[in-house]
């Protein structure tokens, strides 16, 4: 029955109950019975009138809901009865919570979720493999040759399709500037092979896909929002990209992002492509998408392709760059394989936290028991089921942990929030949704923090000495023993717990503040960079493109308060990009089958010294020579200790592309990425006027962002269509290349420095306890004489062996964790003893703060008071 | 119900689950109130069965819960005062004649256990 029914029934149910006994009553007296007798004798055959109430009563009542309705009601009572240990442990879990909804929402929507596609199991990522002995399980890209080997001969795949990730210029047009765009060259099959479908317009077909065809480019739907005003229109419409026309044929679904978040146009790649790299076995820039045919499994598919490379590797032993065989990744690991393990590393460390957050609550918790001792005795003894006991202790757990929940759920979706912000490079970073499972995985944390927390705090107060509480009267000398046992007990576990966290924070901040200040072999101070492109289908001649560069540089350098400038194709910290091979003119012929390959940049004579990369030896390009006599190199240290040991590389000869360049000289190593050591390197003069594509730099002692439009305005007076991207000072370049570090490290830090916030509080909440509960002790030992400082040394003691004894556990337990963390970790071991070291230092120093001021107040106890006090 | 064993060891309370049926076909006499349905049970088992108004009025109610009895305050012809009378619906009616036929092979069985046919022993 309906609950707002209660009250009528009730009084029915009196009515009924007082008419029946009446009626018993008058039939005593009718039976001879005096009047006081009769009543007495109706009610001894009635039974007690108030119980039967009750019990009937509750045949209506659904007592399994208004059970826990009351016991809601007293919890609801006791919690706002003292706020402030309401209002910290909901803090705590909500803390706890908060910080793991968060992360599940991102490991569930990047790492769980099945990839948008059709049919997402059966797509693999396929790689080259098996160039050098130890390279199997690389992730090598494909070359064009091979990819068509492969889809010509396979019987493993229904489809094989390709793609490469490019950078295209978007021309101006209709009054918006120019701008440089991410891009992708797709072959025509490559939405057909993922089994999706242009939201507008229509796929690539074989024909587009070729040579002679007309260009045609899909758009992001991103892109067709933001610069042509999600209008339909543009279908069929031609834009310039890099000052050639392309046919719009259609508009990508908004949440389309393949092979990168950042992709905003797909062109045809056989349309696009050079192609003699189309046909090329040993250069490798492609990556190529497979869908298995049903049955076949993963490693039947690769040896497969094995076998198909193997052979061509032999039909061509005169090229020592071809793979001979394959590997393959399910193509979700290939997107999100640099992200998983950082994720599933914070998702642990929230973990810990959140366990924290229990313990901490439970220590709460059986404090307070502690101290409601009497009262619960005093509700044993006068028939309160222990079971109700423990559910109400739960029920109060449950609304804790749900309140901290609901707090913690909203600083999820802040913490998310945020993370869309800041992250949107990660990878599948727009599939991370608040979803059902979501919120089924936040009701279970919620309820599992409330039976945790609550089974031990119900647990300490379980047992039946009834009498024992009820005897210990205000006069005892020391609280009871069990409790601070346990409760120390829980402080041990925080403690272990917080020290894994600080270690792992503690390994990560090394590793990044090594990352960030390893000698890059440049200027990372005081220098700006702009990326910069000039089409080919403007600058088509050697001799334009060499122009232009003179003229952009001569201008630049004019510029008030330039230091210095320089131009080359890729910066040190911009990643690998490009390597080229060649031979040395003056050694004998390497046997077949094996071959010497560099890194390989341009630059203008000047860029070493804008750059403040140190020239050893001999001297930079001579600026006279340009175009077709510009048969200059210019080596890295490394390359000349690696390819000329123990002889004067200076006026020897590299063979590149069948052209000789002389070695004139010698210059510094650099990293061409912020975590890998530096990598032979050749310079080719720009003056060349081969390269399109490279970066602007700039050193000044002002401040760097004030040219950025100078730049531009420079630019757009030599050509309008010319888009200046990616402004970023040096330091900001390495800034983003460490991000991901950054970003991991300074999450556990805050991690870590929140458990040992915790973890502190817990103690002094302890030890206030247990110097409370020991006041008259003290008392009675200063009184006797006592010195001050022993009682003080003592306490302190007390509260330190915990900390100690999980300090250890800690410990040990991060021997563990940091082999886990291995894999994040840059140039230092997981057993870092400076920080393990560190860790304990200030893990001990804060246990003896949050010890120290109980412990002093435990000292300064007057005797008169403490044995007066009671 | 523990004080009973003391003060009355030939008085047993009622089996447990046939108090309904009891009630039920108590009712099949016509309406009758709480205070009547007790007595009258009480009585006609020459107070073998103990009635406890603890246990008779949650099963009144748990029947009229069920649908089986229907309440209504009406006055008491002698008393001249309103008592709540129950009274069997039909769905009650069925639910006896149901416990009856359970009850009455329920008895069957057990007897033919205790006091086997005097052929077959």
């Amino acid at each position: 029955m309906r609950w707002w029914q209660n009250k009528k029934r009730d009084a029915d149910l009196e009515r009924e109950l007082r008419s029946d006994l009446e009626l018993e009553e008058e039939e005593q007296r009718e039976g001879g019975v005096s009047e006081v007798e009769a009543r007495y004798a109706a009610l001894r055959a009635f039974g007690n009138p108030t119980l039967i109430r009750e019990q009937t009563l509750a045949v209506w009542s659904l007592n399994w809901l208004e059970s826990p309705a009351r016991d809601l009601r007293f919890s609801l009572r006791t919690l706002c009865r003292t706020p402030g240990f309401s209002i910290i442990a909901i803090l705590v879990m909500a803390l706890g919570i908060g910080a793991n909804v968060a992360l599940f929402t991102v490991v569930r929507g990047v790492l769980l979720k099945p990839l948008p596609f059709d049919d997402p199991d059966h797509l693999v990522m396929l790689y080259e493999a098996g160039l050098h002995e130890d390279d199997t399980a690389g992730s090598n890209p494909v070359a064009g040759g091979m990819y068509a080997e492969w889809k010509n001969q396979n019987r493993s795949y229904s489809r094989l399709a390709l793609a490469k990730s490019i950078r295209v210029g978007l021309s101006a047009s209709g009054g918006q500037l120019p701008e440089k765009l991410n891009s992708a060259l797709f072959s025509w099959d490559m939405l057909r092979t993922l089994g999706v479908q242009p939201a507008l317009g229509r796929d690539f077909t074989q024909a587009d896909d070729s040579p002679g065809a007309n260009a045609t480019v899909l758009l992001s739907w991103g892109l067709w929002k933001r610069r042509f005003g999600s209008d339909p229109a543009i279908l069929n419409q031609t834009i310039n990209l890099d000052a050639n026309p392309y046919t719009v044929i259609g508009v990508m679904p908004a949440w389309f992002d393949f092979p990168d978040p950042s992709t905003q146009l797909w062109t045809p790649v056989y349309h696009d492509e050079r192609e003699d790299e189309m046909t090329s076995f040993s250069n490798h820039m492609f990556r190529v998408v497979g869908r298995l045919k049903p049955g076949v499994s993963v490693s039947q598919g690769v040896a497969d392709l094995s076998i198909i490379s193997q052979r061509t590797h032999n039909a061509h032993l005169n090229d020592p760059f071809i793979y001979q065989s394959a590997g393959s990744r399910p193509l979700l690991e290939h997107i999100v394989g640099e992200i998983k393990k950082p994720l599933y590393v914070l998702l642990e460390a929230t973990c810990c936290l959140l366990l924290i957050a229990c313990l901490n609550v439970a220590n709460l918790l059986v404090a307070r028991a502690a101290a409601r001792r009497k009262e619960l005795a005093i509700r044993t003894a006068l028939g309160g089921g222990w079971l109700r006991l423990i559910g109400e202790r739960l029920m109060e757990c449950l609304l804790l942990s749900a309140s901290g929940g609901a707090l913690g759920v909203l600083l999820a979706f802040a913490a998310l929030h945020w993370l869309m912000q800041t992250r949107h490079d990660m990878s599948r970073v727009e599939s991370i949704h608040f979803d059902g499972v979501v919120a089924a995985f936040t009701v279970a944390v919620i309820v599992l923090c409330a039976l945790f927390s609550g089974l031990i705090a119900a647990f300490s107060t379980s047992d039946r000495r009834i009498l024992g509480a009820l005897h210990e009267t205000s006069r005892s000398v020391s609280g009871g023993g069990a409790r601070p046992t346990l409760r120390k007990v829980l402080l041990t576990l925080e403690v272990g717990l917080t020290v894994i966290l600080l270690i792992g924070a503690g390994l990560l901040l090394k590793s990044y503040e090594r990352l960030r200040s390893a000698d890059m072999g440049c200027l990372t101070q005081g220098v700006i960079t702009m990326h910069l492109g000039i089409p080919d289908a403007r600058y088509p001649t050697p001799a334009q493109r060499a122009n232009f560069y003179d003229t952009l540089l001569d201008r630049v350098r004019a510029l008030p308060g330039v230091d210095a400038a320089g131009f080359a194709t890729v910066v040190p910290g911009q990643g690998y990009q490009m390597d080229w091979t060649f031979s040395i003119v003056e050694h004998p012929p390497l046997p077949q089958g094996s071959g010497q390959f560099a890194l390989s940049r341009w630059a203008d004579p000047k860029y070493f010294h804008a750059m403040g990369i140190p020239i050893l030896r001999g001297r930079t390009f001579d600026s006279g020579k340009r175009l077709d006599s510009a048969n200059e190199v210019v080596i890295s240290q490394s390359f000349a200790s690696q390819y000329f040991p123990g002889e004067d590389p200076l006026d020897k000869h590299l063979r590149v592309r069948g052209k000789n360049a002389v070695i004139v000289g010698i210059v510094g190593d650099t990293r061409y990425t912020i975590g890998e050591t530096p990598k032979p390197v050749q310079y080719y003069p720009l003056g060349a006027g081969v390269e399109t594509v490279g970066t602007l730099l700039i050193r000044s002692s002002r401040g760097l962002e004030q040219f950025a439009l100078p730049v531009q305005r420079i630019v757009s007076e030599m050509d309008p269509d010319l888009p200046v991207s990616d402004v970023l000072t040096m330091n900001q370049l390495l800034g983003q290349t460490t991000l991901d570090q950054s970003f991991n490290a300074a999450l556990l830090a805050a991690f870590a420095t929140l458990s040992l916030a915790l973890a502190a509080v817990g103690l002094f909440g302890v030890m206030s306890y247990i110097a409370a509960q020991r006041t008259t002790e003290i008392g009675i030992r200063v009184a006797l004489g006592a010195k001050r400082e022993q009682v003080m040394r003592k306490m302190l003691l007390d509260g330190i062996r915990p900390a100690a004894i999980g300090l250890v556990v800690g410990l040990a337990a991060s021997l563990e964790a940091g082999r886990l963390m291995r894999d994040l970790l840059y140039e230092i071991k997981p057993l870092d003893p400076a920080v393990y070291i560190a860790v304990a230092a200030t893990l001990l120093a804060v246990a003896a703060f949050a010890c120290i001021v109980p412990a002093w107040r435990a000292s300064r106890v007057d005797p008169m008071q403490a044995l007066r006090a009671e | 119900m523990s004080s009973m064993t003391k003060q009355a060891q030939q008085r047993v309370g009622i089996l447990q689950g046939t108090l309904d049926m009891l009630i039920l076909r108590t009712l099949l006499y016509g309406p009758a109130h709480g205070h009547q349905i007790g007595k009258h049970i009480q009585r006609t088992t020459n107070e073998f069965l103990q009635m406890q108004h603890g246990s008779l009025y949650p099963a009144l109610h748990r029947l009229e819960q069920r649908g089986w009895v229907s309440a209504k305050w009406e006055t008491a012809p002698e008393r001249n005062r309103e008592f709540k009378y129950y009274r069997l619906t039909p769905k009650g009616r069925k639910q006896l004649v149901a416990e009856e036929s359970q009850w009455k092979q329920m008895a069957e069985a057990v007897a033919r256990v205790l006091w086997p046919p005097a052929e077959e022993s």
